[in-house]
Formats: structure tokens, C-alpha cells, sequence
């Protein structure tokens, strides 16, 4: 892991820079532990009527549990007497009695019951919010962010730390609320029998505390350890599962389980480390209970003698400390899960706060009609701090051209489309589209004006028109076969078993590339743009269904030249599509080296005319 | 994903029972140590009982209360010491036990056939690996155990209460009957949805999982917004099943609390008017209801913990589901060694059809007929869709012919060992897939078995295979050969993935390669030198490759056009191209200038007479374009 080798000696841990370390100095862990709990705090704001009804019926389904023992205590010692009485014996006591028991236990296990499903609402309202947030947030993430972050991370964010926070909500509020409210009952109970025991009992909290602070302590490191070594777990899985076929053509099977084995095997072994802590925790609350019972007993015993307390009070005050003791080790569950929950926030949290670095604008400038204009002006880009890959910029694409990028490999076509279509922002200088700042512009007019087609083909879970509509989410189904008959994807569609209804199944498994690059360029017509960029878009296409696209793509751009027309940045290394630009753009190292029309830079003789005699003598 | 629930809880119990055998000790200890610990609990009101009696006597000494004092501080101790002790014996045991069944898990999945994993998303894999284990370990070391203990808490208890007064203990046993009939009930409905919950839950990360790797589309949509929605839409399905889920079991709790409650109100008034009839003493009425405050707890702990074993069940049914998936492409019984590997391949009547397809439809590959002289190089060529890349899938068994035969030297490679196989063929497909390490490891990841793995050769097998691959580019990574990519590290253009995956397929040093596509996204001029350096280096190594370019073709031996499932020409570029109608329109260019560019090629490069004289054994089916 190369993330774990940075110096420790930095600033408090940001975002998911260094989330691998486990073993962090005192300042750091307070940070990423605040940075825990404000998260919580902020899911539980929304949802605080909700927790406070729900602890409310905690509470009120104990009140209603005590009052069965209650009247068990009122039956024998009023309501027998009452009906034993000889001269006038009065049943009326024992009715009560009956009837406050049932209406005692209708009320609690009713209690019982609403808080169980309190308990799941407010659970459930509580993750759904963070679900959203991740899920909201990684989509805002730039592409510089996820080019980085593997998905199985986020993966391992949206599972199984979610699931460490699930169970702190499910069995901690309640056990919690309830503990506490009967500890409380248990003490004043204790204090108003005798003070002594009171105070002996109230010492107990001196050796509580301190194991809860070694507990605290350990737990934290090795709960922290544990979501790391989940994340790999889950990052090995998914990267083994997706690259399935490589796997396997590549025989990786025998040493993927090795390193699997590995992974469980330090998986298990910081589960193991985290439930032997919480092994010493709870029977150590246990123990400390019960010593205090035997001091309470010793303590009281000893006034019993000199007759200074009564027997029958010693025996109260004995069966009330074991009671206060008893949910102690519910309490110490709901610790146990505090921490677990915690360290997954910390990641979570560590997500969340990452800031992408390419924001929609505070303000946007409105432009609902773009005509496709784009000028950079002394546009410089880096990666981060890397080194600047390209130099200052210039450059004007009318509306309505189409302009062809060409060049060798790594040359940096592909920078020039990912600022186009602002993946990522322009380090210095201005880019505009009709002369507005793309970073002024909202992102649904952005991605209105803009939208880019890549090699790769991306297809998503549903159907073959549920992946057209994603270019055009208000297309109907006239409009999304239309945008496929212009590809010429149409044909083959309509081959599927389903037609446009087939479930594409994982990630096109039975599409071939060609066919996915097909119904992403459905996509792009049904988007309808006034910039359309093609990067790469039709590598995989045989040259009948790249004439499609093209005669397809010609219609959508305009007739050659026409002002009204889209403006098209078309980045090929195929001589058929560079042939239907109005202009070539040669880029060599980051800067524009030839820039004019094909036959002007054909008969120039520089590296286009190169380039295109390779591509003549490569045709046949 | 099917949804088969029909196995009951015992079944599925039994089925786990081989993992546990080899535990049962442990988890008996530990069971013990639960059950001493109520008892351990349980035994000391009766110290305090003796010291009433005996000892608590104003005046009386001191030391019978030392000693009282100090039962108790033992007893206390004790009970502390056996519930670590429970956790001591059972989470190690435990704990391995899940992560062998979460390896083999990882293992059987990873062997199971492609086409097993084009159904199933990697989510819903994934959350039968993590979590749905991780709820089983938690059972087993908890639930089950206290499952236990607590049934047996409630019986003793409930024996006591016989004991005490039948009648009561009757009204008190009257109350379970309904129970158990809820419990039935409780049974089929909360399993039903925490199965729906946990497959929800899998969905649900398989969307995650797309949102990102999708992620360029979205953002280059603007789609932020719709996948934001439909997840939101998905994710409050799976709330509002958790939400019932929860109903389901309050109510089952509210049955379970409500009705012993209801019993012992009764036995209340019943109680009392025993006792005034005079056939029952205050004493045994006081020690049923303290009795049965104490039977109290563990009968509302059954609830939580049934649901437990209830959702644990559904787990394993998940587990196991995933684990009785037969894997359809395996080693023979007898694999045949193929001590020196000529290259040469062959395809006879071959049929292919994905295992579902609807029925009626005709295969995809439909009886494909293809010989490959070894060392020789075959271009493939055919419309997108028409089955290119099922056709190379098949070759390393991907996917198994669904009739005719592959043979490999003349044998069937359903003969041969997959591992085998797989050594002599190589593959770079058109989806690169580059896994999280160093660029070496990446290139050498065929190579690295051949048996001589020794530095200095896989040092030279490196360096060739990123030569050829024209992938020099490496050595100018930040830490050359050594930059982590794929995922985890440095993401590469589409053409570098591409070369690197070249040199992969290389350096295994197969028999025979297996090309899909593998130069779309390099520029003309690499693709050439590419081109002629594989020339020079296969030179013995047989190979198909999948083209869609003239320049890919022409270095090509020989060219098959595949047409509508079958092979329906093979032969040079030139004759093809002359020949062939269909396969003129396939791989025409696109341009005006290029038709000029043809008829020199052939006016040129191949003279007229050879044309005619090659026999084009399909030509009466290439017309058909």
C-alpha cells in the first residue's frame, strides 16, 4: 500500500489521504474521532423528534415493566387479606389487581413493541441520509478523485461500514436509553433505602470508568484496523469479480486465493482482537458488579450485627445492586458497537469531507441556448501539483465547426476533451463556451451544452433503451429508437432477444464492445448537444458500422461548414472520421503543432501529411 | 437471482453442521460455560438466604459473614471468569471456521464459469462474502449459544413453577401454545424478509459498484442526478423491507412479552384465590412470581434471538445457494498431457449459444469450421455482433462449446487440463483489465508459472514483452516498471492499458494467441510497429486475431470471414478482397480516395493469375452481404 508510507508527522489527516493508517498520534485520532462524531450528530439533527419519541417509549415500556411487580407486591399483601377477611370478605382489591396486570402487561409489551419499530424507523431514516449522502457525494467527486480511489473502496464505504453504524443503531438506542433509565431508577431506589450502599455504589464508577478508558483506548485502534483490513478485503474481491475473464485466461486463480487467504486470514484476526477486547470489557463490568454486591453485603452485614440495619433492608439493598448492575453489560454492547460504528464514520466521514475539485459554480451564469462556441485562452493544465502537461493554450472552435485532434498516443488529445467536457478544470487561463467560464455554468446546462462520448463504453443494469434514455432521460421510446437507427445500431437491437427491452446484463456481458460503443453513440444523438466530443468514441467499431455512425454523425453535426450546425472535437487515430472535419489539429507533447483544414495540411507536408500517408497505405 | 426459500431451517442447519464438526468441542465448552454462569447467577440469592437464616443475627460473630461475603465475591468471580471464558472458548474456533467458509466461498466463486458471473453482479457476491458471514459468525459465537441456554432457562424455570403449584404452572404453560403457533408464523414471514432485506442489500451494492465504475458516463451526461434518484428509489425499497422486517418482529416480541404477561396476571387472581381457599401457602405464591420474574427475561429474549437464528438461516441460504452453483467448465478426469504444444488449432462444427438464450433462436456460432496450421497467423473478420469475441472466448474455455469440438494438436481441449490449457493459450481481450500492481507483475502475470521463474529470465521476458508490445512507455513511469496501476494506482490512457495488456499476453510465452481487437486504440503509426515486431516475434506461436482494420488484417497468413454463425470464406487479404463481396463490405474503407488505393493494390501487389487459381472454398455463401 502506497498511501501507508507517507510521513506520519503530517497534518491532521484530510479526506482519504492516509485512511490506511491505523496507529495514529493522539492529535490526529482526536481529529478524525471529532470528525466521527459530528457526522453522527449531523445524521441524528433531522431525525431528533424521532429519537426523542423513540427513547420516550423506551423509557415509558420500563415504567410499564416495573409496575407488573408492583401490583404482584399490592395482590399479596392487600388483596388476599381483603378477600381472607371473614367478616366482609371484598373481592373489589383482587379485581383491581387482575385488571391493572393485564393492563400493565398490554401496556408494555405494546411499549415493547412500538419502540422495537421506532427503533427501525429512526434506523433506517438515519442510513438512507447517509446512504444518499455517499452516494450523492461520490458522484460530485472530481474524475482526478475517482481516478485515484478504487470502487471497491467506495464500495467497502457504502457496505460494510454502513453495517458497523446499522447495528449501533438497531441494539445500542435502546439499550442505552433503557439502561440508563433503570440504573437511575436502581440508584435513587438504593440511595432512599440507604446512603452508605448509595456511595459504595456510586464508587464503582471509579473502576468503570478507568476499564472504559482502556477499553476506549484499544478498541479504537483495533476497530480502526479492522474497516482497513475489510476495505482490502472487499477491494481484492471486487477487483478479482469484475476481472473475471482475465483472471481466469491468465490463470490467477490459485494465487488470488493465496492472497485472499491472507486478507481473511488478517481479517479474522483483528475481528478476533476486537471481541477478546470487548471479552475482557464486559466480564470485567460483570466483575466489578458483582465485587461491589459482595462489598454491599460485607458493608451491610456488619450493621446487621451491631443492629444498626435492618435484615430485611440489607436484603433490598442486595437484590437493588445486583439490579443497577444488570444492564451493564447491555451497556457494555452498546459501547462495543459505539466504537465499531465509530471507526467505520471515520473512513465514512474521511470520504465526505473530501472536497471535489471540479465544484459546480455558487453562482452560475445561465446560458439555456448554447451555440457551441469554444475559446480557450492561455489555458495552462496540470494534474494536482504534477507537471504542467499543457502549455498555454489558445485556441477558438466556432460554433458549429467540426474539429479533428490528432496525434500519437499520450500526446494529449485526451486532456484537451477531459477540460472540454470539464472533467477537469483549466490550471490557469479561461476556457469558455460562448464566451461564459465553463466553471460559471451550472452543471445541467453544462452537461446540455457538452457531452462527451469515450472509448470505453460504459452499460449499466436494465435495458438497451434504459441505457439510450441516459443520454435523454424525458426520450420516449419513438425518440430512443430513432437516435439508434441514426447509429445504425437499430439492426442489432432489434436482434436481441427483447429488442430494446434486453437486459444487458453485468456490464454488457452479452454485448460485444463494438455494440456498446453503438448504444453509447445512441446516447450522445438522443442527448442532442451543441458540443459533441468524440474520444476514441468508435475504436471498436468494424468500418459498416463506422460508416453508419459517421453518416449518422454528419447529419447531427450539420451539412460541412454550415453555422448551424454542432461543434464537434473529434479525437481519432482513423483517417475516415479526421476526413469529415473542417479543421485538424495536430498535438504533439501537449501543444498544437498543426491547426488548418485536411487539404491545407496535406499539401503542407508536415506530420499530418505523414500521418495520412501511414493511413493510405494502411487501407488496404 | 432466484429466490428459492424453500428449505427449512433444520435443513440448512444440517448443512452447516460438517463446518462445525470439527468445533463441536469448543462450542460445547463454551455452551457449558453460558449455562454455568445463569447458574453461578442463579445460586447466590441462596448464600443470602443461608445468611438470613443463620449468620445476620444481631450480636452473632463475625466471621460467618466473612465468609458468606466471601462465597459471594468467589461466586461473583466465577461468574465473570465463565462468561470470559464462554467468549475463550468458542471465538477463535468461531472466528475460523467463518473465514474458511468466507475463503472457500472466494475460491469456489472464483472457479466458477464466466458465464456464472455475467448473471450475478459483484455486489450481490460481495455481500454474501462479507456480510452475510459475518452474521453467521455472530450467531454462532451469541445466538445460537444463548438460543440455547435461554430455551433452557425457560424450561427449568418453568419446571420450578410446576413444582410450586401445577394450576399455575398450567395457566403459565397455556400461554406458550399460542406462542408457538406465532412463532411459526413469525418464522415465515420474518424470513421472508430478511431474505428480501439481504438480496435488497446486494442489489443495492451492485448499483454502487456500477455508479462508479460508470462514472465517466454519468459525468459526461450530467446523469448525477437520475443515478442519485433511481439509487434513492433502491435504497428505500430496502429501507421500507427493513421497516417491516422490524414489524414483523414486534409484533412477534409484543405476542411474546403479552401472553406470559397475560398468564401470570391470571395466575395472579388464581394465585390468591388458592391461597384463600387455603390450597396453597403464601410462601410457594411469592416464590412462583419470583420465579417466574425470573423466567421473564430470557422468554422476551427469545424473540431478538429466534430472529437471529432466523436471519442467520436466510444467511447461509444465501451462502449455500452461491456454493451449490455447479461450476459447468471443469478439469477432466483424465486430463491428456501435451508434452510439446505445435500450435495447431482447430474448429469443427462448432455451435455456441449463451446458456440463455431465449429458445428458437438460432446459435450465435452456428457450426463454425476453422483450421489453424501451427505458427500460422489467421486474421478474424466479421460485422460487430456477429460473434467474434464468443468465438475467442471459447478457445481458452471461457465458455464451453455447446456442440462440435476445439481441438488443440488434434485434441479436444475439453481433454486437457484448464490450467493447462490456459498456459499454452494466451489472451488480450478488448476490454483491458490491468489488476492493482506494479506494471512487472502485470505483464509477467501468465508468465510467472512457467516453471523457470528465475529474475534474470523474467527480467528479459519483461523487457521483450514491453518492446514488441511497443509499451516502452513503462520506463518512463514515475517508478518505471515498478508504478502501481489498475485500480489501486496510476490509471493509463485506453492505448497504454491496451499495450500493457499486449505485453501480458506475450510474455506468458503461449502456444498459441489469442487477439481480440487488441490495437483499436493505438495510433496508426504503433499500431504498425507493433504489427511487425508480433510478426517477427511469433513467428512460431499461432494466432488469431480478431480485426476490424485493413492494416490489422493484411499482416495476417490467412483471413476467415465469419458470417452468420460459419466460417463462409478463408484465404489471403488480397483474395478476399477480390472475391468476396460480403467481405469487401466489411472491410472497405470509408473514404472516396481509398477505392483508387485498392485497385492499385491489386494492380501492384498481387498479380491476377494467383488470384484465380486459389480456390475459395466459400464463396458461394460470401456473397450475401
Amino acid at each position: 500500500m502506497s498511501r501507508k508510507d507517507k510521513p506520519a508527522r503530517n497534518a491532521t489527516p484530510q479526506g482519504t489521504t492516509d485512511e490506511d493508517r491505523v496507529d495514529l498520534s493522539r492529535d490526529d485520532s482526536r481529529a478524525v474521532r471529532q470528525r466521527s462524531v459530528r457526522l453522527l450528530g449531523a445524521l441524528l439533527r433531522p431525525v431528533r423528534v424521532r429519537f426523542a419519541i423513540t427513547v420516550a417509549l423506551v423509557v415509558l415500556s420500563q415504567a410499564a415493566k416495573v409496575a407488573g411487580p408492583l401490583l404482584i407486591a399490592f395482590g399479596i399483601d392487600t388483596a388476599l387479606p381483603a378477600l381472607t377477611a371473614t367478616p366482609d370478605s371484598d373481592p373489589l382489591p383482587l379485581i383491581l389487581t387482575g385488571g391493572g396486570y393485564v393492563v400493565a402487561a398490554l401496556l408494555a409489551s405494546w411499549l415493547t413493541a412500538a419502540y422495537l419499530t421506532a427503533t427501525a424507523r429512526l434506523s433506517q431514516a438515519m442510513l438512507l441520509d447517509l446512504r444518499l449522502q455517499v452516494f450523492r457525494h461520490t458522484q460530485r467527486l472530481s474524475m482526478e478523485f475517482h481516478e485515484s480511489y478504487t470502487s471497491g473502496r467506495i464500495i467497502s464505504r457504502q457496505t460494510s461500514d454502513l453495517e458497523a453504524l446499522r447495528e449501533l443503531l438497531d441494539s445500542g438506542i435502546s439499550s442505552l436509553a433503557s439502561g440508563l433509565v433503570f440504573m437511575a431508577l436502581t440508584a435513587v431506589s438504593i440511595f432512599s433505602l440507604d446512603w452508605i450502599t448509595g456511595l459504595l455504589v456510586m464508587a464503582t464508577a471509579i473502576p468503570m470508568f478507568l476499564l472504559s478508558r482502556w477499553y476506549q483506548k484499544h478498541s479504537q485502534s483495533a476497530y480502526r484496523s479492522s474497516r482497513v483490513v475489510s476495505a482490502r478485503l472487499i477491494v481484492h474481491f471486487v477487483e478479482t469479480m469484475t476481472g473475471i475473464r482475465a483472471v481466469k485466461a491468465f490463470r490467477r486463480e490459485d494465487a488470488n486465493a493465496a492472497r485472499y487467504d491472507e486478507l481473511a486470514e488478517d481479517y479474522r484476526r483483528v475481528t478476533v482482537r476486537s471481541i477478546n477486547l470487548n471479552g475482557v470489557f464486559q466480564p470485567g463490568l460483570v466483575l466489578i458488579g458483582n465485587v461491589a454486591v459482595a462489598v454491599v453485603l460485607l458493608a451491610g452485614g456488619f450493621r446487621v450485627l451491631h443492629s444498626a440495619l435492618e435484615v430485611g433492608a440489607l436484603l433490598a439493598l442486595l437484590l437493588a445492586t445486583k439490579r443497577f448492575f444488570q444492564p451493564v453489560s447491555q451497556m457494555a454492547m452498546f459501547y462495543n458497537s459505539f466504537q465499531s460504528a465509530q471507526a467505520a464514520l471515520e473512513k465514512v466521514s474521511g470520504l465526505l469531507e473530501e472536497v471535489p475539485t471540479v465544484r459546480p459554480p455558487r453562482h452560475p451564469v445561465a446560458l439555456p441556448q448554447a451555440s457551441g462556441d469554444i475559446r480557450f485562452t492561455d489555458a495552462e493544465f496540470r494534474y494536482g501539483t504534477g507537471p504542467v502537461v499543457l502549455p498555454r493554450l489558445n485556441l477558438h472552435i466556432p460554433a458549429g465547426q467540426t474539429v479533428a485532434v490528432v496525434g500519437a498516443t499520450g500526446a494529449g488529445k485526451s486532456t484537451l476533451a477531459k477540460l472540454m467536457s470539464r472533467f477537469y478544470d483549466v490550471t490557469e487561463g479561461s476556457l469558455t463556451l460562448d464566451g461564459v467560464e465553463l466553471r460559471e455554468l451550472s452543471t445541467a446546462d453544462l452537461r446540455r451544452a457538452i457531452v462527451m462520448v469515450t472509448q470505453e463504453a460504459f452499460l449499466f443494469s436494465g435495458s438497451v433503451a434504459d441505457n439510450i434514455a441516459l443520454g435523454n432521460p424525458a426520450a420516449t421510446r419513438e425518440q430512443i429508437e430513432a437516435a439508434a437507427r441514426d447509429v445504425g445500431a437499430d439492426d442489432f437491437i432489434r436482434a436481441l432477444p427483447d429488442g430494446y427491452d434486453t437486459d444487458v446484463n453485468k456490464r454488457g456481458g452479452r454485448v460485444s464492445a463494438g455494440q456498446r460503443q453503438l448504444i453509447s453513440f445512441a446516447r450522445a444523438f438522443l442527448a442532442n448537444p451543441a458540443v459533441l466530443i468524440l474520444d476514441e468514441a468508435t475504436s471498436s467499431l468494424d468500418i459498416p458500422s463506422e460508416r453508419m455512425v459517421q453518416s449518422g454523425l454528419q447529419r447531427l453535426l450539420g451539412a460541412q461548414g454550415a453555422v448551424s450546425g454542432r461543434t464537434a472535437l473529434i479525437i481519432a487515430h482513423r483517417l475516415s472520421t479526421v476526413a469529415m472535419a473542417d479543421r485538424v489539429l495536430v498535438v504533439h507533447e501537449g501543444k498544437i503543432v498543426e491547426d488548418g483544414s485536411p487539404a491545407e495540411l496535406i499539401s503542407d507536408g508536415g506530420r499530418f501529411a505523414k500521418l495520412h500517408g501511414a493511413w493510405q497505405d494502411s487501407l488496404v | 437471482m432466484a429466490h428459492k426459500n424453500t428449505t427449512t431451517l433444520f435443513q440448512t442447519l444440517s448443512r452447516l453442521a460438517p463446518q462445525l464438526h470439527p468445533i463441536r468441542w469448543p462450542l460445547f465448552w463454551g455452551f457449558l460455560s453460558a449455562l454455568a454462569a445463569s447458574g453461578v447467577a442463579l445460586a447466590v440469592p441462596q448464600i443470602y438466604r443461608i445468611l438470613v437464616n443463620t449468620a445476620l443475627v444481631p450480636g452473632n460473630g463475625t466471621g460467618a459473614l466473612w465468609v458468606g461475603a466471601g462465597v459471594v465475591l468467589l461466586l461473583g468471580v466465577l461468574e465473570a471468569g465463565l462468561i470470559s471464558l464462554r467468549r475463550q472458548f468458542v471465538i477463535v474456533p468461531v472466528t475460523t471456521v467463518e473465514t474458511r467458509m468466507r475463503t472457500s466461498f472466494y475460491a469456489h466463486v472464483q472457479r466458477l464459469a464466466v458465464e456464472f458471473h455475467d448473471r450475478w453482479g459483484s455486489g450481490q457476491l460481495l455481500s454474501r462474502a462479507m456480510s452475510d458471514l459475518n452474521f453467521m459468525r455472530r450467531w454462532m459465537a451469541f445466538g445460537a449459544i444463548m438460543l440455547v441456554v435461554t430455551a433452557l432457562t425457560v424450561v427449568i424455570g418453568v419446571g420450578l413453577m410446576f413444582s410450586m403449584s401445577w394450576e399455575l404452572g398450567l395457566i403459565f404453560l397455556a400461554a406458550a401454545a399460542p406462542i408457538a403457533i406465532f412463532g411459526f408464523r413469525f418464522r415465515r414471514s420474518y424470513g421472508r424478509a430478511s431474505r428480501k432485506s439481504q438480496d435488497q442489500a446486494g442489489d443495492l451494492a451492485t448499483t454502487v459498484e456500477e455508479s462508479v465504475h460508470g462514472i465517466r458516463v454519468l459525468k459526461a451526461f450530467g446523469r448525477g442526478r437520475e443515478a442519485l434518484d433511481s439509487f434513492e428509489e433502491q435504497a428505500q425499497e430496502l429501507q421500507a423491507t427493513e421497516i417491516h422486517k422490524a414489524k414483523s418482529l414486534a409484533v412477534f416480541s409484543l405476542v411474546v412479552t403479552l401472553l406470559p404477561e397475560l398468564a401470570l396476571g391470571a395466575g395472579l387472581v388464581v394465585g390468591i384465590l388458592l391461597v384463600s381457599n387455603g390450597r396453597l401457602d403464601v410462601g410457594a405464591l411469592v416464590a412462583f412470581f419470583a420465579t417466574a420474574a425470573v423466567v421473564a427475561g430470557p422468554v422476551e429474549a427469545m424473540g431478538p434471538l429466534l430472529a437471529m437464528t432466523f436471519a442467520a438461516k436466510t444467511a447461509l441460504d444465501r451462502h449455500f445457494e452461491v456454493i451449490d452453483s455447479t461450476n459447468t467448465i471443469t478439469d477432466p478426469e483424465h486430463p491428456v498431457q501435451l508434452d510439446t504444444v505445435r500450435g495447431e488449432l482447430e474448429f469443427r462444427d462448432v455451435h455456441f449459444r449463451f446458456p440463455d438464450s431465449p429458445e428458437g433462436t438460432t446459435d450465435l456460432l452456428n457450426g463454425v469450421d476453422l483450421t489453424l496450421q501451427a505458427g500460422e497467423t489467421m486474421a478474424l473478420v466479421g460485422i460487430t455482433g456477429s460473434g467474434k469475441s464468443a468465438l475467442l472466448n471459447l478457445v481458452p474455455r471461457l465458455y464451453d462449446v455447446s456442440s462440435g469440438t476445439i481441438s488443440l494438436d488434434g485434441v479436444d481441449i475439453r481433454q486437457l487440463s484448464l490450467n493447462d490449457l490456459r498456459r499454452h493459450v494466451s489472451v488480450a481481450f478488448e476490454d483491458t483489465t490491468l489488476f492493482s500492481h506494479s506494471v512487472r507483475e502485470n505483464v509477467l502475470l501468465g508468465a510467472a508459472e512457467q516453471g523457470e521463474s528465475s529474475p534474470e529470465l523474467n527480467e528479459a521476458a519483461l523487457e521483450r514483452a514491453l518492446e514488441v508490445a511497443q509499451a516502452g512507455f513503462a520506463h518512463t513511469l514515475a517508478d518505471g516498471v515498478e508504478t502501481l496501476i489498475g485500480e489501486e494506482g496510476l490509471s493509463l490512457s485506453g492505448g497504454q492499458r491496451q499495450r500493457i495488456a499486449l505485453a501480458r499476453a506475450i510474455a506468458a510465452r503461449p502456444a498459441l494467441l489469442v487477439l481480440d481487437d487488441p490495437l483499436s486504440a493505438l495510433d496508426v503509426n504503433t499500431e504498425e510497429r507493433v504489427m511487425d515486431r508480433l510478426r517477427e516475434e511469433l513467428a512460431g506461436t499461432t494466432t488469431l486475431i480478431v480485426a476490424h482494420r485493413p492494416s490489422t488484417v493484411s499482416m495476417a497468413d490467412r483471413v476467415a470471414l465469419l458470417q452468420d454463425g460459419r466460417i463462409t470464406a478463408v484465404g489471403t487479404h488480397a483474395e478476399l478482397l477480390a472475391g468476396n463481396e460480403h467481405y469487401r463490405y466489411v472491410l472497405a474503407s470509408l473514404t472516396e480516395e481509398p477505392r483508387d488505393l485498392d485497385s492499385d493494390a491489386e494492380l501492384s501487389g498481387e498479380p491476377s493469375d494467383e488470384l484465380g487459381a486459389t480456390p475459395l472454398t466459400h464463396k458461394d455463401q460470401g456473397a450475401g452481404a
